[in-house]
């Protein structure tokens, strides 16, 4: 448990690395698409523009949006005691303000959180996970939802998400405009000959490979985060086995959790896709495996 | 040349200076709410325990003795001042709420009272707040005990008088014990 610390440390770093490369990938990218299309700067400011505004909108209305599609509904203590007391311990415990809690009316059991900081964090969680875990294992289930408000992954997620979004937008957008339109532009562009043959080359690779790197960036992150939140949630409850157990349950469930997507799903403690969960050790999936998961948890003791 | 070079350094010195002052500031600041919190679930606890004497009297008029014990040993934290003593008087009031609980199991009518559900289930989560604060405080105090004991920072500590803070320890042994995880 002594390298917890540590991880946490890695765990900003890594953060500020990866944004950082992201929005570097996003700026090349735009500059060899703007040259492409006459004006390498003009590429570069609309690639920022695109990526200012989606973010600003993430950042202020992301939790909503999230919350909106995943029909969740905002409880009150009354609702709910038993639940609203769990997190309110585990707030207490990781010296958190109060999240706003949700549910999302669906039996198959999964949760996560949303929101840009700890002062406005969001936490939601099915009926259905609700009716299958006792007491302990909600704790556990709560404890890691609550570490990746703690942790700032939440916020991370979102802004990484964006980046890689715009980057797949902006190739795709490239890519179709250069093969139904591409002729008349290339003809118009200032360019012409090898040079300007070179970096319609290079523009089309950077279309096609970035947003698959970038992608796969953003999976590896995600599960690296995921082993942190376990981690981080051992050291809330100082009770592993909880969450172990917890993940014990919602693996061996069966039910698919009709109002998550692609979209949302990295943002689930388990991936609510299932068929996605059974090759889940591969390059493409948002979560770890969760046997492994849950040995790691029961290694703690 | 050599004076821009000086003065550069200095005012990186002071700047660095306050930081570490600062952020020596922030984590005192925070051992004080984290104590400040333990206080909190700890008056939350003294609030609850009338409603359940009352609400547990009308069926359990053979066990004067343990309701006493409840309402005795609340008073007694209440009262008690000084950490040591304190932390032994709330001890003393679980474990008498620990035994009410036990006698209630024998009585299916205020089992089964919404009321005493209701009631159970608050105690039992202002008993995992008091705890859990309790943790949360003794995270912060070894943050902050660490921090004025590692360089640059101790020397600030010492001059400015930072002073180390006790951690909260549990009294009772069988507390200390590690849970029983059974696997099912």
């Amino acid at each position: 448990m002594a390298n917890l610390y540590t991880a946490t440390a890695a765990n900003k770093r890594n953060s500020f690395f990866i944004t950082a490369a992201l929005t570097a990938v996003f700026v090349v990218l735009g500059y060899f698409l703007g040259r492409y299309w006459g004006s390498g700067y003009g590429g570069v400011f609309i690639a920022f523009l695109v990526a200012l505004v989606m973010s600003l909108s993430a950042y202020y209305s992301g939790d909503k949006m999230v919350l909106g599609i995943s029909r969740a509904k905002r409880i009150e203590k009354k609702d709910y005691p038993q639940l609203f007391n769990v997190i309110e311990e585990l707030a207490i415990a990781g010296g958190l303000p109060m999240p706003a809690v949700y549910v999302i009316d669906d039996t198959a059991p999964n949760a996560f959180a949303t929101g840009r900081d700890p002062k406005h964090a969001s936490v939601a969680i099915t009926t259905g996970l609700m009716q299958k875990l006792n007491r302990d294992e909600l704790q556990g289930v709560m404890a890691h939802e609550l570490s990746h408000v703690g942790n700032r992954d939440i916020l991370y997620a979102t802004m990484v998400g964006i980046l890689v979004g715009s980057i797949a937008m902006m190739s795709d957008f490239f890519l179709r405009s250069f093969f139904w339109g591409g002729g008349r532009r290339r003809r118009s562009s200032s360019e012409g000959g090898a040079a300007g043959a070179i970096f319609v080359v290079i523009a089309i690779a950077l279309a096609v490979l970035a947003p698959i790197f970038t992608k796969l960036l953003q999976l590896a992150v995600s599960r690296q985060r995921e082993y942190l939140a376990d981690a981080s949630a051992a050291k809330l409850t100082r009770y592993p086995e909880g969450l172990a157990s917890a993940l014990q349950k919602i693996s061996g469930d069966q039910e698919v959790l009709e109002v998550a997507n692609r979209a949302t799903q990295h943002l689930y403690i388990v991936n609510p896709i299932k068929p996605f969960e059974k090759r889940a050790s591969n390059l493409f999936s948002t979560h770890p495996p969760i046997q492994d998961r849950i040995a790691r948890l029961r290694a703690m003791k | 040349m050599i004076g821009w070079l000086v003065l550069i350094i200095l005012v990186v010195l002071v700047f660095a200076a306050i930081g570490i002052f600062n952020n020596l500031v922030v984590l005192r600041k925070r051992c004080d709410s984290a104590w400040a919190q333990i206080d909190v679930q700890l008056k939350r606890r003294y609030d609850l325990i009338p409603n359940l004497v009352e609400t547990a009297k009308g069926y359990l008029k053979h066990e004067r003795e343990v309701l006493e014990n409840v309402t005795k040993a609340r008073q007694q934290a209440i009262d008690v001042s000084g950490v040591k003593e304190q932390a032994k008087a709330e001890n003393m009031l679980s474990s008498t709420l620990k035994s009410l609980f036990a006698v209630a199991e024998n009585y299916p009518d205020l089992k089964a009272n919404q009321n005493m559900l209701a009631l159970q289930e608050e105690l039992a989560s202002t008993e995992n707040k008091i705890s859990f604060s309790r943790q949360h405080y003794n995270d912060v105090v070894l943050d902050y005990n660490t921090k004025i004991e590692q360089v640059p920072s101790n020397v600030f500590a010492t001059v400015f008088n930072f002073k180390a803070r006790e951690f909260f320890e549990v009294e009772d042994a069988a507390e200390k014990k590690a849970p029983k995880v059974s696997f099912t």
